[in-house]
């Protein structure tokens, strides 16, 4: 009992950006009740304070070397914490941003901060989850408050569609993670992650735990949008509203592939030869598909959506590569696509023609003549996604290129630099609108926290800052290495 | 002059010295609304400031630099983030090409003095793509290398797209598609080459000068060195641009507004012949000479062919594209005779190219602006209302032949003569676009500047302005000295050549 009281006292302090985000989401759910929709402005502003808290506070009380909390359901260790940081940071930047989009529309209802700061709670789990109860909880939570985000339009048929449709899938791949689990669970013997470390090392399951693996990973591939299990992506990217998907572009896939470096790098460590194949193949189909789907589509979201698959592909070819450079160039990749995506969604946000939100490729014509400024964030931070250098997304091309090459998965390499060229050609479809294409109509100004929103990501995407790289890369190196 | 400038990072200054200027125009944009003529031209007087003062400065670099010294000289080296490192240095090579680059970015920004849309950002664009462009010859880490070298794409794509003529977006698309998709290529390769050589235990692998070191002591296998070099070959033929894999030149160089043609064949063309002499033949000489009879046959195809091609166009900036095709074929040829005649030759037919390519864009743009056609039928009979200019184009019409007194002729002299060496057919074939090239190029000059004015729109054509006297000059003198006096260039090239060719002998035959 004595040693339960002591492991609770210090999972508590460890457990601090958690347990913040609980309290918030509590709190903030009765303030809500009692004022209703006018305290939106406040919840927002309380809840956008309360994630970058929680993203600082992990860093601050974080540690590099892996230590568990609540008794092995959870650990603190370099990987969580860097997630956290990049998840709370992205997930505030959007909220900032859905703040200021919802009081344009005067679609103020209250639950928005809380139903973000609960997702951010769920991912928080995920990424530090240690056994396959937290793993599956953690999911969970961010996958309920996401399925009503995605359909806060209610009145609006396609915001609806997006949220059913999401909700559908996402419970087949939740059925289809559990099952997965249970295989598991049931060929080792333990839903710990260390026990199953140990009972994989030892040789055990054969084919139904390698079942249960390749279950659990279409699982998480479903949850980060890599094809071939995409596609709900591109309907809830569009329906959802725009500083939505903003939201469920970032955070969410940083949390998924922390999740499923974890799982494949601690469990399933001794199983490499066999999940690698799994995830080439998942690199390999997100690469190709999401920029040869992206070439005919207009709509931005939808193309910003095809965007995503194939950066996830990118991604996961760091994971596909093991080792620590491959996990470590995974992360940067992600640190270094976020920014970029998010300041080009706040782009995408601020883009009201006439009073209309711009919905395709077409409606960005003109831009460079007509607001310069805006015209040279977004070359700045499409070249970036589209990883030419001198953009940051270049560096993290290189990295996973890097990691690949050293695993000798060669062809995987040789794969992703033709799929960037396929992707180039979209992201140019955008260029050219902006600045080849007479203007149209009139383009509204951009808010101030658009503005500072993307300015901020733009800046982001120069490699110069040497410092700021320097920092990320060693932070994810030594996180790597300190974790598994 | 040295003393001055002892411990200042040289290159660093010359390099980003537009950018700067870039960032400043970018900066006072912001106090300036609307379509304001002053402000245009207050643009226009700062980039040129830029441009001059970023000449200036690499004159000092060049006062610095010790020809006779074969290592690289005036470097920097800061450590930076994943492995690899800030590093510039010259050697002589690559000296002389920045020269160039620096030489001719004032003249293109003079003959951009006719731009009137957008024109900050087409200034800031240009600037940037200067830094670009010099960052390529200077940077001494492979991966920084890759970084200005495929950077370039992006203010050339939108120079072209929204400056250029009738079909810019599809040149634009193609220009950009064709270099990328060789640029990734290269990239997979460099990947491999850094990983090979971290692995074998070289502390610094992305260092150009170690990893040159690395694979002449045998670190690159002769089969894997066949894959590293088509690699390196995808991207820098594309880049050259070799037959086939040129067509995206004539599109680009067309629809170019006209300093974008003249940095394109001058410049940015230069980079793949750099490439080849930085990286393949130094780094794979097996390799190499694996693949020297596939290059001779691709080179004697572009030179003959392009130069047929060139006879049968209709349009002015055509022309001198596939004529550029053609020249840049004696570049490949005498860059991989492997000899040091064959390497200078290349070297000084780089120079001259650029020299004299770009001042025959810059012949068309001074029509173009005035008749807004490049058709050759359109004009005819110059001589009557332009006798400077006509004078002028002749002068560069003989460099672009090879007469000897212009700069053409030593560079395609020395690479026939390294190219004979090696095989004579190959030298013959060569000797025959000779012959082609005087057919096209007197050809062009006869049908626009000869005869009558038929055309009566030509009439009221003018002869040259001050500005345009301005940017002519010095290429006319670039051209002369360099065509009567090449000893000066060659005896600066010599040590690099020596170099390459020492460093592809080492190869097996």
């Amino acid at each position: 009992m004595n040693s339960h009281m002591t492991d609770l006292t210090q999972s508590l302090a460890l457990a601090w950006p958690e347990l913040l985000l609980v309290g918030f989401a509590l709190a903030g759910a009765v303030v809500g009740a009692w004022f209703k929709d006018r305290a939106f402005g406040f919840l927002c502003f309380v809840g956008f304070a309360v994630i970058v808290a929680a993203g600082a506070l992990s860093i601050g009380f974080g540690t590099l070397a892996p230590v568990e909390i609540f008794q092995g359901a959870m650990v603190v260790d370099g990987v969580a914490v860097f997630a956290k940081a990049l998840i709370a940071f992205s997930a505030a930047a959007t909220l900032a941003l859905g703040a200021d989009h919802f009081i344009s529309t005067r679609e103020q209802r209250f639950e928005f901060p809380i139903l973000i700061a609960l997702a951010v709670l769920g991912m928080f789990v995920m990424v530090s989850a240690q056994d396959l109860i937290s793993l599956y909880v953690g999911v969970e939570l961010q996958s309920l408050a996401a399925y009503v985000l995605a359909a806060w339009r209610r009145d609006d048929a396609r915001s609806s569609e997006a949220g059913l449709k999401y909700f559908v899938l996402s419970a087949i791949s939740s059925g289809l993670l559990l099952f997965g689990a249970s295989f598991v669970y049931g060929f080792t013997g333990s839903i710990r992650f260390d026990a199953i470390a140990s009972a994989v090392g030892e040789g055990a399951g054969g084919v139904g735990l390698l079942f249960g693996l390749v279950l659990m990973l279409c699982a998480l591939g479903f949850k980060m949008s890599a094809a071939p299990f995409h596609m709900w992506t591109p309907d809830v990217y569009e329906g959802a509203p725009t500083p939505v998907t903003a939201f469920f572009a970032a955070a969410p896939k940083v949390a998924a592939l922390a999740l499923m470096v974890r799982v494949l790098y601690e469990p399933f460590a001794a199983m490499q030869d066999q999940w690698q194949q799994v995830v080439m193949a998942l690199s390999a189909i997100s690469m190709v598909w999401g920029s040869v789907a992206a070439l005919l589509q207009t709509n931005l979201k939808r193309l910003m959506a095809y965007s995503s698959i194939g950066n996830m592909g990118f991604a996961l070819m760091g994971v596909a590569s093991g080792g620590e450079m491959g996990a470590s160039s995974a992360l940067i990749y992600m640190a270094l696509y976020l920014p970029a995506n998010i300041g080009l969604f706040a782009l995408i946000l601020a883009m009201r023609r006439d009073g209309e939100p711009a919905e395709t490729v077409a409606d960005m014509a003109g831009m460079a003549q007509r607001r310069p400024w805006m015209a040279a964030l977004f070359t700045m931070l499409l070249f970036s996604i589209a990883g030419i250098p001198p953009f940051a997304g270049f560096i993290g091309k290189l990295l996973v290129f890097g990691a690949a090459v050293d695993a000798g998965l060669i062809w995987l390499a040789v794969l992703g630099g033709v799929a960037a060229v396929v992707a180039a050609a979209y992201y140019l479809r955008l260029l050219a609108s902006i600045w080849f294409a007479p203007p149209v109509g009139q383009l509204q100004a951009p808010s101030g926290t658009i503005m500072v929103t993307a300015t901020a990501a733009a800046a982001l995407t120069f490699p110069v800052l040497v410092v700021l790289l320097g920092m990320v890369e060693g932070w994810a190196e030594a996180a790597v290495r300190m974790s598994f | 002059m040295s003393e001055l400038v002892a411990g200042w990072p040289m290159l660093s200054v010359v390099t980003f010295l537009p950018a700067a200027g870039a960032l400043l125009i970018l900066l006072s944009r912001m106090s300036a609304r609307g379509a304001n003529p002053g402000y245009d031209n207050a643009v226009r007087v700062l980039t040129l400031l830029f441009t001059i003062a970023t000449f200036i400065v690499s004159l000092f670099a060049f006062a610095a630099f010790d020809p006779n010294n074969p290592d690289y000289q005036l470097t920097e080296n800061i450590p930076w983030a994943f492995g690899a490192s800030y590093a510039m240095g010259v050697d002589t090579l690559a000296m002389s090409l920045v020269m160039l680059t620096t030489f001719l970015t004032p003249l293109c920004i003079l003959a951009s003095w006719s731009i009137e849309k957008q024109v900050s950002s087409y200034m800031v664009l240009f600037l940037i793509l200067e830094t670009l462009m010099i960052g390529v010859f200077c940077a001494q880490d492979i991966i920084l290398f890759y970084i200005f070298f495929e950077g370039g794409l992006i203010p050339m794509f939108i120079l072209i797209g929204v400056w250029g003529g009738e079909r810019r977006v599809y040149a634009a698309f193609k220009f950009f598609l064709y270099t990328l998709l060789g640029s990734l290529l290269m990239l997979v390769a460099i990947v491999a080459m850094i990983a090979m050589a971290r692995n074998a235990g070289i502390e610094n692998p992305s260092f150009i000068p170690a990893l040159t070191e690395f694979a002449q002591s045998g670190g690159f296998s002769p089969d894997i060195q066949i894959w590293l070099w088509l690699a390196f070959f995808a991207s820098f033929a594309v880049k050259m641009p070799m037959w086939p894999v040129h067509t995206w030149l004539p599109d680009a160089h067309v629809e170019a507004p006209t300093a974008a043609s003249v940095v394109l064949a001058a410049i940015l063309l230069k980079m793949g012949g750099y490439g080849f002499l930085r990286f393949s033949l130094p780094m794979f000489p097996d390799a190499s000479h694996f693949f020297t009879p596939f290059v001779f046959a691709l080179s004697v195809i572009a030179i003959v062919w392009a130069s047929l091609v060139a006879f049968r166009q209709l349009d002015m900036k055509k022309l001198i594209a596939y004529s550029s095709v053609a020249h840049m074929g004696f570049v490949t040829m005498g860059i991989f005779s492997g000899n040091e005649q064959g390497i200078q030759g290349a070297i000084f037919q780089m120079l001259s190219h650029g020299i004299i390519s770009g001042a025959l864009f810059l012949c068309v743009g001074v029509v173009y602006d005035r008749m807004h056609t490049r058709e050759i039928a359109f004009y005819g009979g110059l001589v009557n209302r332009m006798p400077v200019y006509a004078a002028i184009f002749m002068l560069f019409t003989m460099g672009n032949v090879g007469l000897p007194g212009t700069s053409g002729f030593p560079g395609e002299i020395l690479t026939m003569v390294g190219a004979f060496q090696v095989n004579a057919w190959v030298a013959a074939g060569a000797a025959l676009g000779v012959i082609l090239s005087a057919a096209y190029a007197l050809t062009l000059y006869r049908k626009v500047a000869f005869g009558t004015i038929e055309n009566p729109k030509l009439d009221k054509i003018s002869d040259l302005d001050a500005r345009e006297w301005i940017t002519f000059v010095p290429l006319i003198l670039a051209t002369l000295v360099m065509g009567l006096a090449p000893g000066y260039v060659l005896d600066f090239t010599q040590n690099s050549a020596l170099a390459i060719s020492t460093a592809f002998a080492g190869g097996a035959p």
